[in-house]
């Protein structure tokens, strides 16, 4: 067990009202290469910054080698940071740049001059001490940017998308060396993307975040092979999301088939996701001995593999990877491993809601008022659970027509369905199941009919 | 005659007659003398004459000394203007800059009407005070911008590499900045150097400024010697530009 060089307990942060950290808590064991992989907004940058000392969490503490550095200014930190627009100082010279902090420690200057050569080495950029930061090009201002943060020989590098702004090539280019950076040195980076192609590849830890959470933290292989939400499954890498049910242990039953699989421990008859990824799905010509019949819609070549949507025999959609063709319109036959289908529990079956009754027939949730059927056993301002199911809540195009407002956030294709997340603009989730077809950032009216609200006494 | 160069006459007249034509006027009149010859008369009178030499050597003291109190009192307002931790209205900008809207001549009249209600003797002292009264917004507002759309990845970057909030001011802020003080400098110095009213209405005429000079010669029609002092001046004027044009930096913070 490897000493942890980073803590951090239990961190919240929020800009005005909105959460950016919801409770975070992680440790970085030392020398490691951990990655923090988010959609934009998942608050990896702020996390990020935090432990650079660019403000302060609002609750929690921030350990390095054991010391609480919560209050400590940035300059006070054993951490040195390579910044997404490289940061370098347009008024010095490359040498000056990796110099300053050296200087600023007032190291005597052959020993600058050692450790300016040494680090130039180190990122190939020999005899460039003399240019001036703005004639290089952004893969040389990169690396100058790099060598300017380990010149100083920090204890954590922290890296905030060091490689977005660099072309796709460099960027390859850059991964190798990073990696065998990492290698060399011997110290823990941090590096903060949205990549995550880029995050398999360099990671030895990959952090999940998705809304000022963790959603999960493990090895690359893990993360992919085992995804443990539908958000995880969804942002890494392709993969088909679909509504099962664990019927028992190791047989889970999806797109209208029984399968069987590894996973046990669900119970009996749960509702939970299946993740298949679409090159773990076996496509053949026969239909003798496929677990399920499929006709091809489209095929599309990308170049190592075919990439083809198939309809299968109930009415599912699915996306399969295969080094071979097959013709659209054509028959095919599907197979799937059981230690393929990988098996996560809901993380809800339904939308529940904090509300109040208001008198018999109405009642309150998401700062409105819904009319419900007769209710009774309630008394008005009684603290209720409010449940309505993912697929009766009425999506309109126009919100002024809505009960309530709001835009999609997140949206999932379940094979036959689209599973959204719609953000009110209060704030607040709710999560539909539709047929229907909308894009991200849509505005919708939302509707609730009184006969789906559902009442639950609150238990306390 | 439909190019599009022919959009620019309006401006190449303007420019000969307002621009161009004077300057070779005030180079003509400054190499003659009363008659029309060709001398060097004109400045050898004033590199002889320590009486010219010396208001020049004082109109010089006077701008160099407005400046440097500009800078003095300009940056750190512009800094705090441009900090928004310690400023979070875009009012306190306006009231800094608001004087600029005024007329320069009525506010020294009204700070000469000022010192003579309170009672204070004018001179040298109510010059300066004056002077940067005028000249301040001149000076915060181009510092203001530089510093108001300065990357703050800069501050963060050196706070990263070990910088204490006074190294960050003093080895990143301030020398990024220089573009935005070198244009400050160039509005608050020229006009300085050549300015009359203000010294006439704020020491009653009892220091004389070269911008004097100048004006007395040409009101009292000695228009060769005013030239050749206005020559002078130009050169002045002309090697503090130069000073503006060894920074390659963008000094897009100059202009109000």
């Amino acid at each position: 067990m490897k000493e942890h060089i980073i803590e951090f307990k239990n961190i919240s942060k929020s800009f005005g009202d909105k959460c950016i950290l919801n409770d975070v808590s992680l440790n970085v064991k030392k020398g490691e290469f951990l990655t923090i992989l988010g959609p934009s907004g998942c608050g990896k940058t702020t996390l990020l910054r935090l432990l650079a000392g660019f403000g302060s969490p609002d609750s929690g503490e921030i350990l390095i080698n054991g010391e609480n550095i919560t209050d400590f200014p940035p300059h006070l930190r054993p951490v040195n940071t390579v910044f997404q627009r490289y940061a370098l100082f347009p008024h010095l010279d490359v040498y000056e740049n990796i110099a300053f902090g050296l200087k600023l420690q007032k190291m005597p200057t052959d020993a600058i001059d050692k450790r300016v050569r040494n680090v130039l080495k180190m990122v190939s950029l020999t005899d460039y001490e003399d240019r001036d930061v703005e004639s290089l090009s952004g893969g040389q201002q990169q690396r100058v940017a790099i060598a300017r943060a380990i010149a100083n020989q920090p204890k954590v590098l922290l890296l905030d998308e060091p490689l977005a702004a660099l072309d796709l090539k460099m960027r390859k280019d850059m991964q190798i060396e990073l990696k065998e950076m990492h290698k060399k040195l011997g110290i823990t980076f941090v590096y903060v993307t949205h990549d995550q192609e880029e995050a398999l590849t360099l990671s030895d830890t990959i952090i999940v975040m998705n809304e000022g959470k963790i959603q999960q933290i493990g090895t690359p292989t893990d993360i992919y092979n085992e995804p443990q939400n539908a958000f995880v499954a969804d942002f890494i890498g392709e993969s088909n999301i679909l509504n099962g049910k664990m019927i028992k242990d190791k047989l889970v039953e999806f797109v209208g088939h029984e399968f069987e699989c590894v996973d046990e421990g669900f119970g009996e008859n749960v509702d939970v996701d299946v993740v298949v990824r679409p090159e773990d799905i076996y496509i053949m010509n026969k239909v003798e001995g496929a677990q399920l019949t499929a006709k091809v819609k489209s095929c599309t070549f990308k170049g190592v593999h075919y990439e083809m949507f198939v309809d299968t025999d109930k009415g599912y959609e699915l996306m399969i990877q295969d080094y071979n063709a097959f013709e659209p319109d054509s028959e095919v036959g599907l197979l799937i491993r059981p230690a393929d289908i990988q098996v996560m529990h809901k993380e809800r079956t339904c939308n529940t809601f904090e509300g109040e009754m208001v008198d018999e027939t109405h009642v309150k949730f998401l700062y409105e008022t819904f009319e419900c059927l007769p209710q009774s056993g309630f008394a008005a301002g009684d603290k209720v659970k409010v449940e309505v199911a993912f697929s009766k809540i009425d999506l309109i195009d126009h919100p002024e027509d809505g009960m309530l407002s709001g835009d999609v956030y997140f949206l999932l294709y379940k094979g036959d369905h689209y599973h959204l997340t719609i953000m009110t603009d209060d704030g607040d989730h709710i999560w539909v199941d539709t047929n229907d077809i909308w894009d991200k950032g849509d505005l919708v009216g939302i509707n609730i009919a009184p006969q789906d609200i559902k009442i639950v006494k609150c238990n306390d | 005659m439909t190019k599009r160069s022919t959009w620019a006459l309006p401006y190449a007249i303007f420019l000969v007659f307002f621009v161009a034509l004077p300057l070779c006027l005030i180079i003509f009149y400054a190499f003659q003398d009363g008659a029309g010859n060709f001398t060097l008369d004109n400045f050898t009178k004033f590199f002889t004459d320590a009486d010219a030499i010396g208001t020049f050597a004082l109109s010089l003291e006077v701008a160099i000394e407005n400046t440097a109190i500009c800078i003095l009192l300009g940056y750190p307002a512009a800094w705090i203007l441009a900090n928004k931790k310690l400023n979070k209205s875009a009012v306190t900008i306006v009231l800094f800059i608001l004087p600029m809207w005024i007329n320069a001549l009525m506010r020294t009249l009204a700070t000469a009407e000022l010192f003579h209600m309170l009672g204070i003797q004018l001179g040298k002292g109510t010059l300066l005070i004056g002077m940067v009264y005028d000249y301040l917004p001149f000076m915060i507002y181009p510092i203001y911008n530089i510093l108001n759309k300065m990357d703050k990845s800069y501050a963060e970057a050196a706070a990263d590499l070990g910088a204490t909030p006074w190294q960050v001011f003093w080895k990143v802020q301030v020398p990024l900045s220089m573009p935005g003080v070198i244009s400050g400098v160039m509005m608050v110095f020229m006009p300085t150097v050549s300015t009359f009213a203000i010294s006439e209405f704020l020491t009653n005429n009892k220091i004389k400024l070269f911008g004097t000079i100048i004006q007395e010669n040409i009101n009292s029609s000695m228009w060769n010697y005013g030239a050749a002092l206005s020559l002078v001046m130009l050169v002045i004027i002309g090697i503090t530009s130069l000073l503006q044009d060894n920074k390659k930096e963008d000094v897009s913070g100059g202009i109000v």
